[in-house]
């Protein structure tokens, strides 16, 4: 492997600039005559506007424009769009409101734009904003999924009657029916699904660019996918034409999701920008982020798992409510669909399984991916309804997991899913090893004897990854193709760029693509440099999420690479006259197997670039490209364990032990992926233990500042025991599963499944704050 | 924030004079409350008096029976001070609980006690030490010193330049945290003076601010240990209720805290 190659723990190229502060964000940008945006949003949760007044705003210093919802209609600016369609049982396509990017009639969630003030300072601008009136006319709102069903419920959209989105179904029902007809037991769990803030440590924010003489906009984003925003802002919003629009996406401070999709702000930057003929910087404060990122989860959902006699899962019924809130969001139709039913299956061999998903609108901020996206809700759901029913049946959670383990591999699910390989026995195996789970009941019968309750819990979590071959996805319904492209760019003294079109916000692209490079020319990682996040210098490129940087843009890399090096070899055969079949490459050498000669690698690059002596035909040069469409979804699985203690006067729950032994098929940075794992444990025992956006029954949220939702900090969690079992993905050639998302779909039921334990009662929602557990260890 | 005009006062005779002479004066000192607010815009004082910097505001004395924490001295100033582990250890671990490293760094206990915020922890320690907030005119007993929610006896312009604890027998402060701003979600400080007095407060429970609780200082009196109170009933009614903890849930963390502080205080 090398020092710096596959596998190795390569300290982060990308931590020097982080860590002393010199890391480049959008805010850190300024432009000459930049101006500031700041929105007008509403108060209310659902109201019509009656009318906007600016003009005492546009009066005061420093103001240049105060631009409307209305404005953009006359523009004919595009409205936001969802792209991926959903057909409901029915066989009628989703049906969905418009989602104006300021809204020009009515507003369905607090914090949605009406208008923006454009002004010389940030503070100026928000001095105006106080000063444009806006009348609005309150309507009856509704926050809630169940609410929201109701007859007489208030209507958010004509277009989706009784604010129903779709009704969608997956698996075979009568099948699923006849395995309940015939179950020897059967298991009922409803389990609520918090909805959750995504918080990355950097909020939004935008510059918009125009150039007049160019006709031409460049806009700098907090972007996880920036070739998409510009597809997206090009295709649908009627900004300007792909080539008349660069997006850069510098570093980015996190994003879990929520900077994959296209919001309202960066959208009226670029329209204001061109407006008022000056750039414009909007940048989100923590409460607009509140308000405006697109929250994750929120499901409420009732399912049953049929039994035979021998404790095997026959069949598995599902109904979920999707909370969807007030518009549809970009990938937020696919969110509790694809992604959420298609793993319903989890680590189990499941005959039968019947799916009803009815997507709601709500007065509330949009919902989309947030990480995990769908399947840490599925996880949670499988899992806990694991440990309903082995409390029910009466047998060992481990062994009643154990009993229905996928064993043969590979297996179709009766929900699309075709899972290519895994150990589920093995990653089982090491979590009971590593907690001592046999060790448990003393150590709980110690416990007790000191006053508290200890609880231990198991989630065995399967995720699908590498998202996603473009044809399966398009056969799904999905707006866009999947694949990942790269470019290797060869300098004429050997040191090589990689241009990719994923993109690393928090993800250590820097190193670990680096890594490669070294693994397969043994060249150090500082000859080589990652380009990404600019749609000027990376043609295309899907971006990051749903762990897909590393089995589909490091495979891209690996297609270019390769081909890079057969030109190489033949430039290298061709300088020490041998046969290209006889050249290795070892140590950055190309070597004539089995002899002495060999030639540097720095060498065949500018061999390359003088092309004084290249073979016949041979164009000069050293720079190659490829685009890698997957062929199937990557299988990343394991198993979390938690052990942990409750106080009973107090409800307040703290971690004895937590263990997670996870398969990612191979690694290319161990230290990066324990690191990726701890943020999403961290991320899944938030959503368990403190995390909750909450809104009162009229649409106000209650949740808008870190001083009312409660975010995980170091001294909530414990530190976590980590191992890896590995199985090679077949599916692409380095055998990569992705780890960015496991810790945040498997600890939550871990967590949840232990408390339960730990208080001997089984129905606990999250987040199970010292207040809910201690009203539930002390209901009657 | 809106517009507004930094003033650095040396002296507190000095803080009273530009207090004076400005139209709507705030006076400074943490800045962990006011300057959010301002922020948000919530407050836009036309003058902003930092009295962090006024010498006769800092620090810590200890006599034989009074342990005097000067106004303007930080929270991380009063948890490492030799004096204050000394005589009234149970201040040094309130301030170790309360907020995040950042607060108490720059958090004050002039400014705890101006605020009088519900969930606050060291009106509960003034409460039931029975301590004295001396201010540049009076001296005011806790017991009239908090009115209520963010009330207080104060003056518009009068500043606190110390409180004077009576240094106790015994005294226990524990808090159960609110999980996202680590106020108390609620705490109970117990005392018991040096003549036998039992005082006991709670903060983070009353819709009222923070409160003496006379069921438990009775069971206490009668008997200085954590079982004298699991027969006390604390009624749920007028207590806080919010996301974080329903009323029921408050008024027995009163019991459950109140016993912990019993046991800490020894
Ligand atoms: C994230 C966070 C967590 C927190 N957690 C806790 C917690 O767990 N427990 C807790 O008790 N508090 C907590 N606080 C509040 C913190 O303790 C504040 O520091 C305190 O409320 C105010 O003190 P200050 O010195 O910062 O005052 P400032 O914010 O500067 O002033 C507050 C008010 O007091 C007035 N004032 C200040 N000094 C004087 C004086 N000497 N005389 C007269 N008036 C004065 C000011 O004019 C102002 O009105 C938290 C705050 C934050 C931001």
């Amino acid at each position: 492997m090398g020092v710096e190659g596959i596998g190795a723990r390569v300290v982060r190229k990308e931590d020097k600039r982080f860590i002393t502060g010199k890391g480049r964000y959008v805010d850190d940008i300024k432009l000459l005559g930049m101006t500031h945006a700041h929105f007008i949003r509403s108060p209310h949760a659902h109201a019509k506007v009656k009318g906007i007044d600016s003009s005492t705003a546009l009066k005061m210093p420093g103001v240049v424009a105060v631009l409307t919802g209305q404005q953009l209609v006359d523009d004919k600016v595009g409205n936001l769009i969802c792209g991926w369609a959903i057909t409901s049982k029915d066989g009628s396509p989703m049906k969905m409101g418009a989602w104006p990017a300021m809204a020009p009639e009515t507003v369905r969630f607090v914090g949605q734009a009406v208008a923006v003030v454009i002004a010389d300072s940030k503070n100026l601008a928000r001095d105006a904003a106080e000063a444009v009136v806006v009348d609005y006319e309150e309507l009856p709102a509704v926050a809630d999924v169940h609410a929201a069903i109701k007859a007489g419920a208030p209507q958010l959209h004509p277009e989706a009657p009784g604010n129903q989105v779709y009704d969608w179904v997956i698996g075979d029902e009568g099948a699923t029916d006849a395995a309940f007809a015939k179950a020897a037991n059967v298991v009922k769990l409803d389990v609520t699904n918090n909805r959750l803030a995504p918080n990355a440590m950097e909020p939004r924010a935008a510059i918009a660019d125009y150039d007049q003489a160019e006709e031409h906009f460049t806009l700098y984003t907090t972007s996880q996918n920036p070739h998409v925003a510009r597809l997206v802002l090009s295709a649908f919003y009627n900004i300007a034409p792909e080539h008349k629009l660069r997006v850069i996406a510098p570093d980015v401070g996190g994003g879990f999701g929520s900077k994959i999709f296209i919001y309202p702000e960066e959208m009226v930057a670029l329209w204001a920008s061109k407006k008022v003929g000056r750039p414009v910087k909007w940048t989100s404060d923590r409460t607009e982020a509140f308000l405006t990122d697109a929250h994750g989860r929120d499901h409420v959902t009732h399912a049953e798992m049929a039994f035979d006699a021998n404790n095997k899962i026959t069949g598995l019924k599902v109904k979920t409510y999707a909370n969807f809130g007030a518009y549809m969001s970009l990938f937020s139709s696919s969110v509790p669909t694809y992604l959420y039913a298609t793993l319903l299956s989890g680590q189990y061999n499941i005959p039968a399984i019947h799916a009803e998903v009815i997507g709601v609108y709500t007065n509330t901020t949009p919902v989309d991916a947030y990480r995990g996206a769908g399947r840490p809700e599925a996880s949670y759901l499988i899992e806990r309804l694991m440990e309903t029913a082995a409390r029910q049946l009466n047998v060992d959670p481990a062994a009643l997991r154990r009993t229905n383990f996928i064993t043969q591999f590979p297996h179709q699910t009766p929900v699309i899913m075709a899972y290519d390989t895994g150990d589920f026995n093995a990653s089982l195996d090491a979590a009971m090893k590593a907690i001592d789970y046999a060790g448990f009941p003393a150590r709980k019968a110690k416990a007790k004897a000191d006053g508290k309750l200890r609880g231990i819990g198991v989630s065995c979590y399967i995720e699908a990854c590498g998202i996603a071959p473009s044809k399966a996805v398009g056969s799904l319904g999905a707006g866009v193709g999947l694949w990942e492209s790269a470019e290797v760019r060869v300098n004429p003294v050997g040191t090589i760029e990689i241009l990719t079109g994923s993109h690393s916000h928090g993800q250590g692209h820097e190193t670990t693509f680096c890594q490669l490079v070294a693994d397969r020319l043994g060249v150090p990682i500082s000859q080589v440099s990652i380009v990404h996040g600019d749609t000027d210098k990376v043609q295309f490129g899907m971006g990051t999420y749903g762990s897909r940087s590393a089995a589909v843009g490091l495979t891209a890399i690996l297609k270019a690479m390769e081909k890079m090096e057969s030109k190489a070899k033949k430039i290298a055969a061709h300088a020490l006259e041998a046969s290209e079949a006889d050249i290795v490459i070892e140590n950055g050498e190309f070597k004539v197997t089995g002899t002495d000669k060999a030639i540097a690698f720095p060498m065949v690059a500018l061999a390359a670039y003088t092309a004084h002596n290249l073979p016949e035909g041979m164009e000069p040069g050293l720079k190659e490209s490829a685009f890698y469409d997957p062929t199937n979804f990557t299988f990343p699985a394991g198993t979390y364990i938690c052990e942990l203690e409750v106080d009973p006067g107090t409800g307040k729950t703290s971690f004895v032990n937590f263990v997670a032994a996870d398969d990612f098929g191979r690694l290319i940075n161990p230290m990066i992926v324990e690191g990726q794992v701890h943020g999403g444990l961290v991320q899944g025992i938030g959503q368990a233990l403190l995390e909750h956006a909450i809104y009162d029954a009229n649409g106000q949220p209650v949740t808008a500042s870190f001083m009312d939702y409660a975010m995980p900090r170091a001294d909530d969690v414990p530190s976590f025991n980590l191992s890896h079992t590995t199985t090679l993905c077949p599916g692409n050639p380095l055998g990569i599963k992705g780890c960015g998302e496991a810790g945040a779909i498997g600890a939550s039921a871990a967590v949840i499944n232990a408390i339960t334990d730990a208080i001997g009662k089984n129905n606990l929602e999250m987040p199970a704050t010292p207040d809910r557990v201690w009203r539930t260890i002390h209901a009657a | 924030m809106y517009q507004t005009t930094y003033h650095r006062a040396s002296s507190v005779d000095e803080a009273v004079s530009l207090f004076g002479k400005s139209s709507e004066a705030k006076f400074l000192a943490g800045g962990q409350t006011l300057l959010p607010v301002m922020k948000q815009r919530l407050a836009s004082p036309s003058d902003v008096i930092d009295l962090g910097k006024i010498k006769e505001l800092q620090g810590v004395e200890l006599s034989a029976d009074t342990l005097t924490i000067k106004a303007a001295t930080t929270y991380y100033d009063i948890m490492t001070n030799a004096d204050v582990k000394k005589a009234i250890p149970a201040i040094a671990h309130l301030t170790s609980v309360l907020g995040d490293p950042a607060v108490r760094y720059r958090g004050t206990i002039g400014g705890s006690i101006a605020n009088n915020d519900p969930a606050a922890d060291f009106p509960a320690a003034l409460l039931a030490l029975g301590a004295t907030v001396k201010t540049n005119k009076r001296l005011i007993s806790a017991d009239d010193f908090f009115k209520g929610l963010f009330t207080t006896a104060l003056e518009d312009g009068e500043i606190i330049t110390a409180v004077a604890f009576p240094v106790p027998a015994k005294a226990g402060y524990e808090k159960m945290r609110h999980p996202a701003s680590r106020f108390a979600l609620t705490g109970v400080f117990v005392a018991q003076t040096k003549s036998g007095e039992v005082r006991v407060a709670a903060t983070g429970a009353s819709q009222n601010g923070v409160m003496r609780v006379p069921a438990i200082e009775a069971a206490l009196k009668a008997n200085w240990s954590p079982s004298a109170i699991d027969s006390v009933n604390i009624p749920a009614n007028g207590l806080l209720a919010d996301i974080h903890g329903t009323a029921e849930y408050r008024a027995n963390l009163v019991k459950v805290m109140a016993q912990r502080a019993v046991a800490a205080a020894g």
